[in-house]
């Protein structure tokens, strides 16, 4: 028995020695937090807005930022366990109730762009010219066409989910109505490659719809609710205290700082002819 | 006989595997300058005594001696084995260069690198390995890897050196010359040695002295003549096949064919010793004939002697006969020619070999 | 089918150009996987020597579990080490979590049992009679241990090639517990996940033309130790 507790006893301090040589880079962190991490959403993410952004922010303020880009619910659960010091997120439901539950302070309206209802260019289920996105989902599950979903709590998700109970229709566990689970550019690439329906924020359409051509067409768009409304948010130290405060109130600053919010209205006007998101910091709601 | 120092000495050595004792050796010594070779069927326990011997293996009891002084500690077991060498059946050579492998044992020591060197081309030289000093141990010979792990045992220049049926799988011819070269070495530099084999004959050509162990017990400790020719019972008599064994000197030997004067008769036989030679004349029993009558008109054979029948033995179909013809003799006879000869003990007979039955095999200097 | 080519051409191209960013991704997986991987190394070697040559009650069970250990889905590792880094989980004090370290950690802990379980194996492999053999020549217990590692260099070589080959092309661990910072922890897995779903097929089939060329040359170091024959 001792020969194993022996044996046992060095692998784990060999383990445990060699995780302590390799801390001395977190170590060096001052101590005044230095990192910074923000949870966003995939789209915000793909889009290239915050690689733009992202590097300006840390020059200005020297917090090194670390970007999460996952779903927006999960964004909002790393923001509810305190994993996470400030949120960039689109999923306004969800996100009330997040404040709601005292799990964010100073929730403040960033930018927005729109979501659009994206088909195959022979529309079977003639939806082009729809006055509505619910309008619309109800003759897509009338004439059962495919319909692509991200299924992934994230805020199109979301979006997705209000315009269905809008238009009065449960999809789910019917055939044509297929979740994938991933991020938006994926979705959208299935949705090409299945000529399926599918709903998608304008910045990612956009962007992917230039690299490659998708054959999917925006058959309805304009409408009020197919507004996709971006806050910040930073999570309440006060359920949290190991959060790096200073650090999301200045990235929060920054984001409806004017500066940024110009650079915000340039953001893809020479890609793609038009920007991709319109800020509204300091706008009513 | 001189009183040489015990180079080592075991005593009350006893290793038990699994509630079972398989060695028991209540006393044992080794000489200096001796040979023994330990002979004796498997399981007889003779690697386990070498092993024993080396603290390679837990012995349950007794004590190991070595020049007088008992080993006891780690530290004294390390400072023995750094004095001996054990060469074992598989030549268990390191994946490197040959120079690497015959030098390990003094990279072991801590030996300086020019003396290294000096050492290991010497004994690369004396097992004719120059020429392959670089070559990688893994593509050599059997009979290259075996002269490998001998070089790289004596290298280490022992005071005593075990080996463990080193020959093992080795062709005779291949065997011979390793043997040979072995022996030179082992003479020249007066180390004792403990050789572990099966084959009598190697154990006879060279050894001063034969342990036969069965059962983990000595069964028979002496000259190879005193074992092989009186075995002391059944066991070593059946184990060693009861061929007749004669001490002799070889008084002429024209062309192969030799006269052994075997004390006070004279033998012919065929074979290589040379004139003033010591030798072992071995003679199968089944190539003894016995007759009643003088057949020196009627035989071929050169070797006729009488004799009379001192003992008789039943072996399934054959009956052995022990003969006196003024040295011992042994015959087989079937028992029609028994039946026929109406033979029993005390009778006067004849006994008749031919020279090309006498095997002689050149004895060891004693 | 013109989509593949036309990623195969820009990837070239990018890779021709030395563009900076896949060059940086690549460093990075390299330090970062070979990091671990001297981690696993010291780790398996050591620990794994001494179990192959010490007898210890338990001793099968303790394998088994480094056997199994060699096919734990790299995933679980991953969550597994992320809810220890997390700042209000056990270790968060040290402010690992989405850091290069963090990946370190995590992808030792999937290399470690595979260059354990094959040094164990390699070295209970060695002929018993070898041990004594190098006892009788009079080496010590440390001289022992080091002549038995050399002897079995190739297959623990090989050890610890596959566990640099598992850990390398791994991206579910990656993930989770690096969080695919930009410039920070965006290794060449994670990063062709991402710029697939993005739909950068050009950057993405670059990305993985490098990881490939990686794999490639492991395994050519592999097969060439395999096709080794052994001492007598």
């Amino acid at each position: 028995m001792k020969q194993l507790q022996r044996v046992l006893f060095v692998m784990l301090s060999c383990f445990i020695l060699s995780a302590i040589a390799l801390v001395p880079s977190s170590w060096s962190a001052q101590p005044q937090q230095k990192n910074l991490i923000l949870a966003t959403t995939t789209s915000t993410q793909d889009s290239g807005l915050l690689d733009v952004l992202i590097p300006i922010f840390e020059k200005q303020t020297g917090y090194f930022v670390k970007t999460i880009s996952v779903g927006s619910g999960q964004a909002m659960k790393m923001g509810e366990k305190g994993e996470a010091d400030v949120l960039l997120v689109h999923s306004p439901e969800a996100e009330k109730a997040f404040m709601g539950q005292g799990f964010g302070v100073n929730r403040k309206l960033v930018m927005h762009n729109d979501f659009l209802l994206l088909g195959p260019a022979n529309d079977p289920a003639k939806i082009r010219g729809s006055k509505s996105a619910a309008e619309a989902l109800k003759k897509i599950a009338q004439s059962g066409s495919l319909f692509l979903s991200r299924g992934d709590n994230s805020g199109t998700h979301a979006k997705e989910k209000g315009l269905w109970k809008v238009a009065g229709i449960a999809p789910e566990g019917q055939k044509w109505f297929q979740e994938t689970g991933l991020g938006m550019g994926e979705t959208l690439n299935v949705a090409a490659e299945k000529h399926g329906y599918l709903i998608a924020d304008r910045g990612t359409y956009l962007a992917l719809n230039k690299k490659r051509h998708l054959g999917l067409e925006i058959l309805v768009s304009g409408e009020p609710k197919l507004l996709n409304i971006y806050h910040v948010i930073e999570v309440n130290p006060a359920k949290w205290p190991k959060v790096n405060t200073p650090g999301a109130k200045a990235f929060s600053d920054f984001m409806v700082s004017a500066p940024t919010q110009t650079l915000i209205s340039h953001f893809g006007t020479k890609e793609f002819g038009s920007p991709l998101f319109f800020p509204d910091a300091g706008k009513p709601e | 006989m001189n009183q040489s120092a015990n180079v080592l000495e075991l005593q009350d050595l006893t290793v038990s595997r699994g509630g079972v004792r398989i060695l028991e050796i209540p006393s044992f010594a080794l000489r200096e300058n001796e040979f023994v070779s330990l002979i004796g069927p498997n399981g007889a326990g003779k690697s386990t005594l070498l092993l024993a011997i080396m603290g390679l293996i837990q012995s349950e009891s007794g004590s190991v001696w070595h020049r007088g002084v008992e080993i006891q500690s780690d530290a004294s077991r390390l400072a023995f084995r750094r004095k001996i060498a054990m060469v074992l059946q598989e030549p268990l050579l390191f994946d490197s260069t040959v120079y690497e492998n015959v030098a390990s044992g003094l990279k072991i020591r801590g030996v300086g690198r020019a003396e290294t060197r000096d050492r290991v081309l010497h004994y690369l030289e004396r097992f004719k390995l120059s020429d392959l000093a670089r070559r990688s141990a893994r593509k050599l010979s059997g009979g290259e890897a075996r002269r490998v792990s001998l070089a790289r045992a004596f290298a280490v220049e022992p005071e005593i050196i075990f080996f463990d049926e080193p020959f093992a799988n080795l062709d005779a011819p291949t065997r011979q010359s390793l043997t040979e070269d072995m022996d030179r070495i082992i003479r020249d530099q007066g180390i004792a040695a403990i050789l572990v084999t099966h084959d009598q004959s190697e154990a006879l050509r060279l050894s001063s002295r034969v342990v036969v162990l069965n059962g983990g017990k000595v069964v028979q400790d002496g000259s190879p003549a005193a074992v092989m020719n009186a075995p002391v019972n059944e066991f070593v008599a059946n184990f060693v096949g009861m061929e007749t064994i004669l001490e002799g000197v070889v008084l002429s030997n024209l062309e192969l064919q030799m006269a052994v004067r075997v004390g006070e008769h004279e033998i012919d036989a065929i074979g290589s010793p040379l004139q003033g030679e010591a030798v072992y004349c071995c003679i199968r029993p089944e190539n003894v004939t016995v007759s009643l009558r003088d057949p020196a008109h009627t035989t071929s054979a050169r070797n006729v002697f009488p004799a009379r029948i001192v003992e008789i033995a039943s072996l399934g179909p054959f009956l052995r006969l022990r003969l006196d013809c003024g040295f011992p003799l042994t015959s087989f006879v079937t028992r029609e020619s028994f039946a026929t000869l109406g033979l029993s003990q005390g009778t006067r007979v004849y006994a008749s070999f031919k020279a090309t039955s006498v095997h002689p095999i050149g004895k060891r200097g004693g | 089918m013109d989509l593949i080519l036309e990623g195969l051409v820009k990837a070239f191209q990018l890779l021709a150009s030395l563009d900076p960013e896949v060059l940086g991704i690549a460093m990075l997986s390299l330090k970062v996987s070979g990091l671990a991987t001297l981690v696993s190394l010291v780790i398996g070697i050591g620990c794994g020597t001494l179990i192959a040559l010490t007898r210890f009650p338990g001793k099968k069970v303790l394998v088994s579990l480094v056997n199994t250990g060699m096919g734990l889905p790299p995933v679980v590792v991953g969550l597994f080490v992320s809810i220890l880094l997390w700042r209000n989980g056990p270790l968060g004090f040290m402010e690992l979590l989405y850091t290069p370290a963090a990946i370190i950690i995590a992808q030792s802990v999937i290399a470690t049992p595979i260059v354990m379980g094959i040094t164990i194996a390699a070295m209970q492999q060695l002929p018993a009679s070898l041990r004594l053999q190098i006892l009788a020549l009079g080496a010590t217990r440390t001289q022992l241990v080091w002549m038995l590692i050399k002897e079995a260099r190739l297959p623990l070589m090989a050890g610890v090639m596959a566990g640099f080959g598992g850990v390398i092309s791994e991206v579910g661990a990656s993930i989770m517990v690096g969080g695919n910072v930009k410039g920070y922890t965006r290794v060449l897995t994670t990063a062709t996940v991402m710029e697939t779903g993005r739909g950068n097929f050009d950057i993405a089939i670059a990305l993985s033309l490098i990881l490939l060329l990686f794999c490639f040359v492991i395994n050519y170091i592999l097969t060439h130790i395999q096709q080794r024959e052994r001492p007598r």
